[in-house]
């Protein structure tokens, strides 16, 4: 391959780190938000796909675009509730649940989005930071979804509140040691309810952006696993909601090898280089864990990092 | 009125809380289908009238009960050890792919052998695959429900790489497969003129795996110590049990078996590995386990239920134009309502008035999650 084209490809790869990197970005705040609280959430996974179904069936009913968001959050959150009430259940492993909840959301979703897989609806619109470029390709890489700076707002935000506010410390006391949220008069399970809700909105904003802007359509195979490589992820991320932001500009490149190769002309490998993202995962998971000792960093009632 | 638990409690609501919990999912089934306008009783008719109405219905039935008996015990047999391994599906399609791949290797003799050859290298596969995810978990403390998942998807990947590949048959033109086993290498129906009709040697082969995983978790001394790993790992270790020997190697079993449903799924079904493999069967056998709450002799009733229900599905979106994901949707309710269930486990008997309001979803300071 030439100069030219190398530049090329990589263009296209951190044009599709933001683009591929966005759900990824808010699912793994919403874990993050939830895993705080003490409790794991593997049902981010259909919680995705039922509100990128119901942010496209939004946006294409009302015609407004931001409505749709508002709904696939909404839902995403109404959604996670359930998760959150059913583990608040004496002995219901959340584990379980999560399962349950993927299988649950993925249902629905196919179920009530039957009608929605041919139409097209308003799409999120994309912020040109590349004007200043003549070149076509550096503006191409460098539109990005309006959802992104928000995204990027919210990690910060709920980085700050996590250390300076009071709800923040409420829901990492509830994480780190139930008895004393407890002793301190707080419902430990209200917290943990609260919390995987909320956690639900902001994954349900991702799922918003896989339906209304990349790749922008309604359809059964709209996500395959997102949802769960946002929960590794957030191990990753050692729990920090900025280091999260990093992971998913990572995921997202890696994620963006394939279509980006393909651009360029290198077909073969397709499904190899789509595996790509998971594979980097599991390394990943295989570096940071440890038998031995808990991982730093990660709130001390969580099952998963034992 | 207030009286203490009984001998027969336990088995009792062994039988009770499941029934009770799939009934209360058929019944939010109804209640969604009547949101769409649909009429609930019709649909429950016809649930039960396309799983277990006449000889058609049982035999379309039992074909599709046959994988999901294997794809659960691949969950149950690593859930005994204590894991929550849920990386079926991944097993199933790479397990499918040996099976298709094995005489594209070397030549095969005709018949039983040449048969028993190629399942067992879809035993294989499956078997290595979910081992992978007992020994990350054992030697890098790697969370196991989240590695058998991303495992399962790069099996897929890795199943299409192959099929769409370097392993296509060149004549399979709309639908890229790999060449299709030889005649004398298939599986064929048990007993093609009575009224078992084409239900194939699958079933045989899941019912007899789960009766021997019954067996060996009942009533060897390996079992025994299995259980012991899954119940208290830290008692096991004390007592000096090879802990993650046993670990792996239970997953290994339960890969194999779901490695076993992809290769009887090639073998008996679909003559070659193509996309119809990847039919979310390893995702419905979770299902099927959390049902016979990991219990190898409850699998197969269980099986059948869940195989008529998705038997049924077709019929429903034949009558009724319901979408084909309805029988996801009620998946989905029977298993929220199976793991809600687990909540009023040794306590269905003692229900009263404070009990129940002790249920109240969110229990308060000192109740009965401390």
């Amino acid at each position: 391959m030439s100069a030219d084209a190398w530049f090329d490809l990589l263009l296209a790869i951190v044009g599709g780190a933001v683009r591929v990197g966005t759900p990824f970005l808010f699912v793994s705040l919403g874990e993050c938000l939830t895993e705080k609280s003490g409790r794991i959430n593997l049902g981010l996974e259909g919680v995705l796909v039922f509100s990128a179904m119901a942010g496209f069936g939004g946006a294409y009913l009302s015609g407004n675009v931001w409505l749709g968001v508002l709904l696939a959050g909404v839902s995403g959150a109404a959604l996670a509730s359930l998760h959150g009430l059913l583990c608040s259940l004496p002995r219901v492993s959340d584990i379980a649940t999560g399962i349950a909840l993927m299988l649950l959301g993925a249902g629905l979703a196919f179920y009530l989005g039957k009608p929605l897989i041919q139409p097209q609806a308003p799409q999120i619109p994309s912020l040109a930071l590349g004007a200043w470029s003549a070149s076509p390709q550096v503006q191409s890489a460098l539109s990005i979804n309006a959802l992104f700076p928000i995204g990027v707002a919210l990690a910060l935000a709920m980085a700050w509140a996590f250390r300076n506010t009071r709800f923040g410390l409420i829901v990492r006391m509830a994480g780190d040691s139930s008895d004393a949220a407890r002793a301190l008069g707080y419902s430990v399970n209200a917290v943990r309810i609260a919390a995987t809700t909320a956690g639900g909105f902001i994954a349900g904003l991702g799922g918003a952006s896989l339906s209304l802007y990349y790749p922008g359509s309604w359809n059964e195979g709209l996500s395959s696993g997102q949802g769960l490589i946002a929960v590794a992820l957030v191990i990753f991320a050692r729990w920090s909601p900025q280091r999260c932001l990093g992971a998913a500009l990572l995921f997202g490149g890696a994620g963006a090898i394939g279509p980006a190769l393909q651009s360029v002309g290198v077909g073969g490998g397709y499904y190899l280089f789509n595996a790509m993202p998971y594979a980097l995962t599991l390394a990943i998971l295989l570096a940071t864990c440890s038998p031995k000792r808990s991982i730093k960093g990660a709130p001390m009632e969580l099952g998963v990092s034992r | 009125m207030a009286h203490g638990p009984r001998s027969w409690h336990a088995a009792a609501e062994a039988v009770l809380l499941p029934t009770g919990a799939l009934a209360a999912a058929l019944l939010a089934f109804g209640v969604f289908v009547w949101f769409g306008g649909y009429s609930p009783v019709e649909t429950w008719t016809l649930l039960f009238r396309g799983a277990f109405g006449d000889a058609f219905s049982w035999q379309n039935t039992m074909q599709r009960a046959a994988p999901l008996m294997l794809t659960a015990l691949a969950v149950a047999l690593p859930a005994r050890a204590g894991l929550t391994v849920i990386g079926g599906e991944g097993a199933l399609v790479l397990g499918a792919l040996g099976c298709a791949g094995l005489p594209y290797l070397m030549p095969l003799p005709e018949g039983t052998p040449g048969s028993a050859l190629v399942l067992l290298a879809g035993a294989a596969f499956g078997a290595v695959w979910l081992a992978l995810a007992g020994a990350m978990r054992q030697w890098r403390g790697v969370n196991e429900t989240i590695s058998s998942l991303l495992l399962g998807y790069i099996a897929i990947a890795l199943f299409k790489h192959f099929v769409e590949g370097p392993m296509r048959d060149p004549a399979s033109l709309n639908k890229p497969s790999t060449r299709p086993l030889a005649e004398g290498l298939r599986i064929g129906p048990i007993a093609p003129d009575s009224l078992l009709g084409d239900v194939h040697w699958g079933l045989v082969i899941g019912l007899v795996l789960c009766v021997v995983a019954g067996i060996w978790l009942s009533f060897t001394a390996s079992g025994f110590a299995l259980r012991i790993v899954g119940g208290n790992p830290r008692t096991a270790r004390l007592v000096g049990l090879p802990t993650d020997r046993l670990v792996v190697a239970a997953c290994a079993a339960g890969g194999a078996c779901a490695g076993l449903a992809g290769a009887v799924e090639v073998a008996a079904v679909h003559t070659a590995a193509n996309a119809s493999v990847i039919a979310g069967l390893g995702y419905t056998g979770i299902l099927v386990s959390f049902v016979a709450r990991h219990n190898p002799w409850a699998i197969p009733p269980v099986a059948l239920l869940f195989g008529g229900f998705a038997a049924a599905g077709s019929l429903l979106q034949r009558r009724l134009g319901l979408p084909d994901a309805s029988v996801l949707v009620l998946q989905g309710f029977a298993f929220v309502f199976i793991l809600a269930a687990e909540a009023l486990r040794g306590r269905l008997f003692q229900l009263q008035m404070p009990t129940m309001a002790r249920l109240r979803l969110v229990v308060p300071a000192g109740g009965a999650k401390a």
